[in-house]
C-alpha cells in the first residue's frame, strides 16, 4: 500500500464507517453504500484540499469513487494535469 | 409564583374576559391604548411611580414617571390637536429610542390619530414606500433625521407638517416645519382621549413580505387585550420588575411589548439608546438591576460571540426571567444562557401580522431547548398539510404552522392590500407563512418559512436545523442556511458562515463544518457549499436576512432590502 492509498483509506474508515466495518482498497465504497452521493461530496472536497487539486464534477463520478484504489487514480490524473 | 401559574389550568379555564377585566374594559365600550398606558396607571394610585428610565450616549440620562407619561402625551396630544390631525390620521414616529418615541406614541393613540412608528435608519426610498403608501400626514422626526423626510416630501402630497423635536434655534424651519420640544412645552393635566372603540384604528407596522413590497399592518385598540396579558403571563411582568425589552418601537416587538404591554401593567421600564456591546448590555443590566430582559436571537447569539468570561466581571444577579424574540431560537442559545445567566431565554413566537405573542415557553413549563413552546391559553396553534389545509394531527410531521383567527391582536388588515390580506387566510385558519412539527408533548419545533425550505433530491430539509447545527461547530459564531440550485438534487444546503474570533477560514475548516453537518444530522443537510462572510446580512431589527442570500445563489431579484442593516 503506498502512502496516498493509505491516506485516502484511513480517511474513508475513520468518516464513513461508524462500526467495525473494515474498509479495504477495493471496498466498493459508492455502490456498496458506504458513501452516498452526498457524502461524497465532502470526501472530493477532503482530495481536493488534501492534494491541491481541482476535480471537476463531470469528473467525480460514482465510478471514479467506488474504491479507494479508484479514487487514487483519480487523485493522480488530476495531479498530474494540475 | 408565577403570574401564570399552571399552565394546563390557564389553558382549560381560559376568556379574553379576563385581561378585559382587569383593564376595566367593557365590551362594546371605550378603550384606547394611549389612555390605558398613562392616565389610567395613575387613577390606580401609580403616578410617582417609575415608567421609563432612558439612558443615551454620552451618559445622558432621563426618568419619566406615570404622571410625567401622562402629562407629557397630553403636551402631544394637545399639539397634534391644535395642529388639526384628525382622527384615523397617519402620523409618523421616525427617531432614535429616544423618549419621545415611547411617550409620542401614547399622546397620538390619545387623539385617535394612528400612530406609523419607523425605525430611523430607514432611508429616504425606503421613507417614501412607507409613508406614501400609509398617505402619513405628519412625521414627528429628530433633526439629523429630517433631511430624509425633505427630501421626499415633494412626493407625499399627503404629508402636512414635520415636527422636529430637538430643532436647533439658529437654524431656519422651512413651510410647514414646526419645533416642537415635549419636555419644555407646559404640561397639560387634562386631555380627553378619544373615545375609541376595540375596532378603531390603532397602529400601522410596516412589515416586509416575501415578494419584496413592505406591506402596512393595520392593528386596532383592542389588541390591548392580549398584549397585557402575554406580558403578564409570558414575561412574567410584576409589579416591582425593572424590565428591558431591548426592540426598537420601529418594529412591531418594541411597541406592543416595549411600550404597550410594560405600560398597561403599570411596569418601570428601562430604554438604552447606545451602540451594541456585551459591555454596554451587562453594565445596563447591573446598573438598573433588570429583573425581566426580552431580546432577541443575533443579540444573544453576538453576547455568546463576546464569551463568558466577560459576564463575570458584572452583576447579573437581578435577572430573574429572560425572554427572546424575533427568529427561532437555537438550543444552543438556551443552553448557554442557562449556563452563563443561570436561566435559559424562553423562546416567544409571534409576528407583525399577530400583533401579540402566538407560540411561548411559560414560566414553570419545562423548556426544551430550542423548542418554540406551546400556543398561549386561548389560542388555537395548529400544522397545517399544505395540500388541503387541514389539521396534521400525526406527530413529526412537518406542515403550516396556523390560528384561528380569533384572538383580538389580530391584524385587521394589510393597509391599501385587501388580496395580500385575504391570501392570509386558508379553510379557515391564519396562515403564519412558517412551518413547523408538533411532538408528542405538544410543544412546536420551528422548521423554517414555508418558501425557505430546502429540497435537496427529493427530501426536505430545515435551513434553521442546519444553522442550530452549525451553531454547535465550535469554529462558528453564526451561520445562515440557504438553498443553492443542483443540476442533479435540484437543491442542495449551502452555509454562509461567520467565524468565531482564533479560527481563520480554510479548507480544512470547511471540510471540518461539512463533515460535522453530515454527521451530526445527515448528509443531506451537509451543507455542499460553505462560504465565509464577514457579517450576514441582517435586518436593522437583526434579523438574518436569508432570503438575500438565496436570490444571489438563484440569480433571483432581492426585493426590498430597506430594512436590510449592512447594505
Amino acid at each position: 500500500m503506498n502512502e496516498m492509498q493509505k491516506i485516502v483509506l484511513d480517511y474513508v474508515q475513520k468518516e464513513y464507517i461508524e462500526d467495525d466495518t473494515e474498509v479495504g482498497l477495493e471496498t466498493p465504497l459508492i455502490s456498496g453504500g458506504i458513501v452516498d452521493s452526498f457524502s461524497m461530496v465532502s470526501l472530493k472536497r477532503f482530495l481536493e484540499t488534501k492534494y491541491h487539486i481541482q476535480i471537476p464534477d463531470e469528473a467525480a463520478s460514482p465510478e471514479a469513487f467506488d474504491n479507494v484504489n479508484s479514487i487514487c487514480r483519480l487523485v493522480e490524473e488530476f495531479t498530474k494535469k494540475n | 409564583m408565577s403570574n401564570i401559574g399552571s399552565f394546563e389550568e390557564r389553558v382549560k379555564n381560559f376568556s379574553w374576559s379576563i385581561a378585559e377585566k382587569e383593564l376595566d374594559y367593557t365590551p362594546g365600550g371605550v378603550i384606547n391604548i394611549g389612555w390605558h398606558c398613562s392616565d389610567r396607571i395613575c387613577q390606580q394610585g401609580k403616578g410617582d411611580k417609575i415608567a421609563l428610565i432612558w439612558e443615551g450616549f454620552g451618559g445622558k440620562q432621563k426618568t419619566y414617571t406615570y404622571n410625567q407619561v401622562r402629562l407629557r402625551s397630553n403636551v402631544i396630544a394637545t399639539f397634534l390637536k391644535d395642529l388639526g390631525i384628525e382622527v384615523g390620521e397617519r402620523v409618523c414616529l421616525f427617531m432614535d429610542k429616544v423618549p419621545e418615541l415611547y411617550i409620542g406614541l401614547v399622546g397620538i393613540l390619545k387623539t385617535g390619530a394612528v400612530a406609523q412608528p419607523l425605525f430611523s435608519a430607514f432611508g429616504d426610498e425606503s421613507l417614501l414606500v412607507r409613508l406614501g403608501d400609509a398617505q402619513t400626514t405628519a412625521v414627528f422626526t429628530q433633526r439629523k433625521h429630517a433631511p430624509k423626510v425633505r427630501k421626499i416630501w415633494a412626493q407625499l402630497p399627503h404629508l402636512k407638517y414635520l415636527i422636529i423635536i430637538d430643532h436647533d434655534p439658529s437654524k431656519t424651519l422651512a413651510d410647514r416645519e414646526i419645533a416642537f420640544s415635549m419636555d419644555d412645552a407646559e404640561p397639560v393635566e387634562e386631555f380627553k382621549a378619544y373615545p375609541s372603540k376595540a375596532e378603531t384604528h390603532s397602529l400601522l407596522h410596516y412589515t416586509s413580505g416575501t415578494t419584496g413590497k413592505p406591506k402596512g399592518v393595520k392593528h386596532v385598540h383592542y389588541s390591548i387585550v392580549s398584549q397585557y396579558l402575554t406580558s403578564k403571563w409570558v414575561l412574567d411582568l410584576r409589579d416591582d420588575d425593572i424590565y428591558w425589552c431591548t426592540a426598537d418601537p420601529g418594529w412591531v416587538t418594541g411597541t406592543s411589548y416595549g411600550i404597550i404591554g410594560p405600560w398597561s401593567l403599570g411596569v418601570t421600564q428601562c430604554v438604552q439608546d447606545k451602540g451594541f456591546s456585551a459591555e454596554n448590555w451587562y453594565s445596563f443590566i447591573e446598573k438598573y438591576r433588570i429583573t425581566m430582559w426580552y431580546s432577541a436571537p443575533t443579540a444573544i447569539r453576538s453576547l455568546m460571540k463576546a464569551g463568558s468570561e466577560i459576564v463575570k466581571k458584572f452583576d447579573l444577579s437581578s435577572l430573574r426571567h429572560l425572554c427572546s424574540v424575533g427568529e427561532p431560537l437555537n438550543a444552543e442559545a438556551v443552553v448557554w444562557s442557562e449556563k452563563v445567566f443561570g436561566k435559559p431565554f424562553y423562546d416567544t413566537f409571534w409576528q407583525t401580522e399577530t400583533g401579540s405573542m402566538m407560540i411561548c415557553n411559560y414560566p414553570g413549563m419545562k423548556v426544551k431547548p430550542g423548542s418554540m413552546g406551546k400556543p398561549f391559553p386561548g389560542i388555537t396553534g395548529v400544522i397545517l398539510d399544505p395540500e388541503s389545509f387541514e389539521p396534521i394531527k400525526a406527530e413529526g410531521k412537518i406542515g403550516l404552522i396556523a390560528f384561528k383567527p380569533d384572538w383580538p391582536a389580530l391584524m385587521r388588515t394589510y393597509w391599501h392590500n385587501e388580496e395580500a390580506y385575504k391570501n392570509k387566510f386558508k379553510n379557515g385558519w391564519y396562515l403564519t407563512g412558517d412551518r413547523s412539527t408538533i411532538d408528542k408533548d405538544g410543544y412546536f419545533w420551528f422548521i423554517g418559512r414555508d418558501d425557505d425550505i430546502i429540497n435537496t433530491g427529493g427530501h426536505l430539509v430545515s435551513p434553521f436545523e442546519v444553522e442550530s447545527a452549525l451553531l454547535e461547530h465550535q469554529a462558528v459564531a453564526e451561520s445562515a442556511v440557504v438553498s443553492k440550485p443542483d443540476q442533479i438534487n435540484m437543491e442542495v444546503v449551502k452555509a454562509f458562515i461567520t467565524l468565531k474570533p482564533g479560527y481563520s477560514p480554510s479548507k480544512e475548516l470547511e471540510l471540518d463544518i461539512m463533515n460535522y453537518i453530515r454527521k451530526k444530522l445527515s448528509p443531506l443537510a451537509m451543507p455542499q457549499d460553505v462560504e465565509y462572510i464577514d457579517m450576514l446580512p441582517k435586518t436593522r431589527s437583526g434579523k438574518i436576512m436569508r432570503r438575500v442570500l438565496h436570490a444571489k445563489e438563484w440569480g433571483e431579484e432581492i426585493g426590498d432590502v430597506s430594512t436590510l442593516e449592512n447594505d
